[in-house]
């Protein structure tokens, strides 16, 4: 099959970028998207041109570093599915695609298709965490989860940080990322200690680096790759207000 | 030179006590004046780092991703293994050290993996406190499940994500000491060099990714957890940006590589489905527990729907040849039966590289909704990528590269060669000898970062009482030099032919010849066509674009030439190992039934290699393996 | 103070208001329907309801001043809240697929926005009775039934038996209705109060409240301009 491209290219952060076209020619649906672009940057590489920079990885999932906005959605807009995993036979012949970076100002463009994400990290190290140092933890067993609550937590575990939530939320709010992990970690026994202080100090990371606000659209949770669920952030905001509400 | 691998002496089960209380100490109002610098941002990596910062030492970790959270650790699908013996079926620290010695084919030094058994429980415990969520019972208490080459249940595990979740736990302990100040982290960042001055580790010269710039560090110890060289195979399940960079540079400036040779094929991995196909995706190990591996017994039957082929017709090979462990046979046996089927012509699906993986069986005496609990994410990853429903019909899998057991020489203490450099976790070659056991990666990686490396670094500092290192020294400029030639050098050759296409060639020459399969042939034909390839490689190879600027081509034309040295190293060290052990299978070397042949009169030893010089061949040292408990006996799975 | 900082700083906090007071909004539109629907109780019901509200200014005047209390602050929110929203992505896609969301749920602001027009204009239409916006003519202020009351019956007939104003009512009632039919229940999401088992029924419920409120609200000037109450104008 062919497949048109119109692809993001932005040399870096300062440079003013804009759309150019490419032809994917002699792709096979059972390329993923990224193999395409793959084989376009071949191309591109020998003929002297600057390939296309993206970003990725695993290409199996998980690692969360693939990151485009594919005809408008991020990731693509197949269910529980990243970049990575998409692949081009859900597209058809002679289609028209076009390729954006994640936009937020939170996530800065480093270059073409890649941005800078590390807001999100910022906010783990807010408070993303259990206090505990190596050494000197009780027994695993000693720690009953009720399996109910382990799985909970898993639920909200499996974020993979890829940003895909911001990406597509009309205020571009890290709302749905930053409830997954106040969620992982308040829910379990381990984390309870420091609830209040972890979502106070998460939030407030979070407003700092510039993410707008959760209008409750629901779209972040259409296009999470690991399917997290809205109802996170309504326990962020449970466990945010009676934070606040102790006075801490 | 001489490998002093310092195994603390007396009995086994306490040369790690012992040794522990015979490690110098470092004050702790003393520890923040050591700087450590931690190259990569794994389980090791992560886990080191942090554990470091915990105990004062001043730390600055680097990794080439966007975000220390998206090491390769991350895609570990199946568990990790510890010895609680929780499921009460007689499991130790001594079975699963033995289980250990025995997975890897007695190649692995003996004292390293019983420390490795020993420190396995406080893993979990450790990773339990941080938030890990792995699975539990009703009741509240951890469960676990059974993985291949063992006969106990001592896999713990986060549904298929365990590997995500321990290195989410690692990730946030290190997260939490980046925002406490104690560690400085340089995500976009890749380790191009390593600085020795008066034979010490001084630090490492530096690539930032986004801007280009080339940067001294430098510390009093320099840590490797950068991983293993499975890409040198081009297609493997590792992630598209693993490399040897690290550990080869490491190489060559002193650091003796051991045991290359030892390269694991994991048994079931999605198969390749054409040429433009970029890596290769892992089924996890622990369908094996539900999944039955057949094949057809006539060829004729091999393009027929698998659902019409009747019971009698097919070849459940594993069980038939390995009564005992069945499915759960070891990766390197698995792999190799399937090769076998496949070069029989039995193979199924297109181009014949490929063997069932059936849960037929499964899912009528569990139910479907019980399989969906248990591997519902692998099925859908599955689905996505061969857009086949393995609920309805069998998976069809087939052994792929995973996992690197050799990698730089450590001691005891995981310092290499080099005085002051540390290798941990999969770069180093340890724990795993000639063949690794599902779910002792994990349990590897982080037994280094958070157990052993703590106690072991504060030794060398106080021992080696070495002057503080400056990035001034010119031996930093000179390597700072060394890297901007060797980056022009690469953007000067302006040739036609891709960085990805040479690694294609590299990759599949050496599937070919230093794969699942080895004979001394194809390894002398192999030695000699790579450095036709690397002549090409430097004569022909188009990287566009400069220097200063993010550059993916140039970063990767870089890993690409790393390989391209690396990968005759590798067919060296499995052309002079005349013996099969573990993943080194040698065709030459194998029983009447096609078994593995080891030869422990003239191979139980580590093959570590020197570098001796540009276009000089390397030298080999020896370091003898004796096993003062284990009996190398032959491993029988039957 | 911190309290207080951290919920008008945050963004949660911010988000906490507007659910606080679109509650409060939400009770006085259920409130409001139920006094307005005695309209079809004929005029002695509606009338005596009036004067019973005009009789008590103690408790008249502090409910009003709540209302605008909580209109003002819900209005700040929004506005604070759509300000950090929109400069949180400087640079738009070229394409956007809003996958996920509602129309509802992405259209807030606008139906918010004239909402609030409509309310401004129901206030001067029929509480402060602004004899030139009503379009009829005709003083309200002057309209006294039998009893010596303010006859609302007869106002509201008046009042609604001109199309235009009809029109604008029901689209206003329209609007409330899409504005609710998302607010109403993820007004329980900003502050906490939902969950996977609750989500999809409080997501039903407000769909359902919203349409009844719209029925209820709308009912009164179609039934007008259908000709009920007439005999009031003879």
């Amino acid at each position: 099959m062919n497949l048109t491209l119109k692809v993001w290219r932005q040399k870096n952060p300062r440079a003013a970028g804009g759309f150019e076209t490419y032809e994917a020619k002699g792709v096979t649906p059972e390329m993923s998207f990224l193999e395409m672009l793959d084989v376009v940057n071949e191309e591109l590489i020998a003929g002297g041109r600057d390939p296309i920079a993206f970003d990725s990885d695993c290409r199996e999932g998980i690692c969360g570093m693939c990151s485009l906005v594919i005809n408008g959605i991020p990731h693509g807009g197949q269910p529980g599915t990243t970049t990575c995993e998409l692949h081009l036979r859900h597209f058809h012949d002679g289609q028209t695609i076009t390729v954006e970076p994640w936009r937020a100002k939170a996530f800065p463009v480093v270059r073409d298709l890649i941005t800078n994400r590390s807001a999100f990290d910022r906010i783990i190290q807010a408070g993303g965490f259990v206090s505990v140092n190596t050494g000197g933890t009780p027994d695993g067993n000693a720690i009953p989860v009720p399996k109910t609550t382990a799985d909970r937590a898993m639920d909200a575990a499996a974020c993979i940080g890829c940003g895909a939530c911001v990406a597509v939320c009309k205020n571009a709010s890290a709302m749905l990322f930053v409830a997954a992990k106040v969620s992982h970690l308040n829910l379990l026994p381990q984390g309870k200690a420091e609830k209040d202080r972890r979502a106070l100090n998460m939030v407030k990371q979070m407003d700092h680096e510039g993410f707008g606000n959760c209008t409750v659209t629901g779209s972040c949770e259409a296009v999470c790759p690991k399917e997290i669920s809205l109802s996170f952030i309504a326990k962020m905001n449970r466990d945010y207000g009676v934070a606040t509400l102790k006075g801490q | 030179m001489s490998l002093d691998s310092k195994i603390p002496p007396g009995p086994l089960a306490q040369k790690w006590d012992k040794h522990r209380f015979d490690l110098k100490l470092v004050n702790p109002a003393n520890k923040r004046k050591f700087d450590i610098i931690v190259v990569g941002s794994g389980l090791a990596g992560a886990s080191a780092a942090a554990s470091l910062a915990e105990l004062g030492y001043k730390v600055r970790c680097f990794c080439f991703q966007d975000s220390p959270r998206r090491a390769h650790s991350i895609a570990a699908q199946g568990g990790i293994n510890a010895a609680k013996n929780y499921a009460n079926d007689g499991d130790s620290v001594y079975r699963l050290f033995y289980d250990t010695i025995k997975g890897g084919d007695f190649r692995a030094r003996e004292a390293n993996v019983y420390r490795l058994a020993q420190v396995s429980s406080n893993i979990i415990d450790q990773c339990v406190a941080q938030g890990v969520p792995f699975a539990r019972e009703y009741g509240g208490l951890l469960t676990n499940r059974s993985f291949g080459g063992a006969q106990v249940s001592r896999t713990f595990y986060a549904r298929g994500q365990t590997g995500q979740q321990l290195l989410l736990g690692a990730y946030q302990a290190l997260s939490r000491q980046i925002g406490l100040g104690t560690v400085e982290m340089h995500p976009r960042t890749e380790m191009l060099d390593l600085v020795v001055i008066d034979g010490h580790a001084k630090g490492i010269v530096v690539r930032d990714l986004v801007s280009g710039e080339i940067s001294s560090h430098a510390a009093d110890a320099v840590v490797l957890a950068t991983g293993g060289y499975s890409n040198v195979f081009f297609l493997s399940t590792n992630a598209k940006g693993c490399n040897v960079t690290a550990t080869w540079r490491a190489w060559k400036k002193g650091a003796l590589f051991a045991n290359p040779c030892y390269t694991q094929i994991h048994p079931t991995c999605i198969p390749v489905s054409g040429e433009h196909q970029s890596k290769l995706t892992l089924m996890s190990e622990s369908l094996r527990n539900d999944g039955r591996v057949w094949v057809p017994k006539r060829k004729e039957d091999c393009q027929k729907p698998p659902a019409s082929i009747p019971e009698a017709d097919r070849d459940y090979y594993l069980e038939r040849k390995y009564p005992s462990f069945g499915n759960l046979a070891p990766r390197d046996i698995s792999s190799r039966a399937a090769k076998e089927t496949c070069d029989d012509g039995r193979g199924v699906g297109p181009g014949g590289r490929g063997v069932y993986l059936d849960f037929a069986d499964a899912i009528k005496r569990l139910g479907e909704s019980m399989i969906r609990d248990r591997y519902g994410n692998l099925f859908d990853i599955y689905e996505k990528i061969t857009n086949e429903n393995a609920y309805k019909v069998p998976m069809r899998i087939y052994p792929a590269v995973h996992y690197s057991m050799g990698g730089t020489w450590v001691d005891y203490n995981l310092m290499s060669t080099l005085p002051g450099l540390f290798v941990i976790g999969e770069a180093n070659f340890s724990d795993h000898g000639a063949n690794r056991l599902g779910a002792s990666a994990l349990m590897q990686g982080l037994a280094d970062g958070y157990f052993v490396l703590p106690y072991t670094i504060g030794d060398y500092f106080v021992s080696a009482k070495q002057a503080k290192p400056s990035a001034n020294h010119p031996e930093f400029k000179k390597a700072e030099e060394n890297i901007r030639q060797f980056a022009a050098r690469l953007l000067s050759v302006k040739g036609r032919r891709t960085a990805t296409s040479f690694h294609r060639e590299l990759g599949k020459l050496l599937w070919e010849k230093c794969g699942m399969a080895r004979n001394e042939a194809g390894l002398t034909e192999a030695l000699k066509r790579i450095p036709e390839l690397r002549e090409e490689f430097w004569k022909n190879v188009a990287v566009t674009g400069g220097n200063g600027e993010l550059n993916q081509a140039l970063e990767y034309a870089g890993r690409v030439a790393d390989f391209m040295e690396f990968a005759e190293l590798l067919c060296l060290d499995a052309l002079h190992r005349r013996e099969s052990c573990g993943g080194h299978f040698r065709e030459e070397f194998q029983t009447a039934e096609g078994e593995a042949k080891r030869d422990d009169e003239n191979f139980a030893y580590v093959a570590a290699w020197e570098y001796q010089g540009a276009g000089k061949a390397p030298v080999m040292r020896k370091e003898p393996l004796v096993y003062e408990e284990a009996h190398m006996s032959t491993r029988s799975y039957k | 103070m911190k309290t207080i900082a951290n919920i008008f700083a945050s963004s949660l906090g911010k988000k906490y208001i507007m659910a606080v007071t679109g509650f409060g909004l939400f009770l006085f539109v259920i409130g409001h329907l139920a006094g307005n629907l005695q309209v079809f109780l004929g005029p002695e019901a509606i009338n005596r309801y009036g004067a019973f509200l005009q009789s008590n200014p103690e408790l008249l005047w502090p409910a009003r001043i709540g209302l605008l209390l909580m209109l003002g602050l819900h209005i700040w929110s929004a506005a604070k809240v759509s300000l950090e929203n929109r400069a949180a992505r400087p640079e738009g896609y070229a394409a956007y697929e809003p996958v996920g969301s509602t129309y509802a749920s992405r259209t807030m602001l606008v139906s918010g926005s004239i909402i609030f027009v409509f309310v401004v204009y129901h206030l001067l239409h029929y509480t402060a009775q602004v004899q030139y916006l009503n379009l009829t003519g005709r003083d309200f202020r002057v309209f006294v039934d039998l009893k010596d009351r303010h006859d609302i019956f007869k106002t509201l007939v008046v009042g609604f038996s001109n199309g235009w104003v009809s029109g604008f009512y029901i689209l206003g009632m329209a609007l409330l209705c899409l504005h609710l039919s998302h607010g109403a229940s993820s007004m329980f999401q900003s502050l906490g109060w939902r969950n996977d088992v609750y989500r999809p029924m409080m997501e039903n419920l407000a769909r359902v409240v919203a349409l009844l409120i719209f029925l209820g609200y709308s009912s009164i000037p179609a039934a007008i301009l259908f000709g009920y109450g007439r005999e009031v104008l003879r």
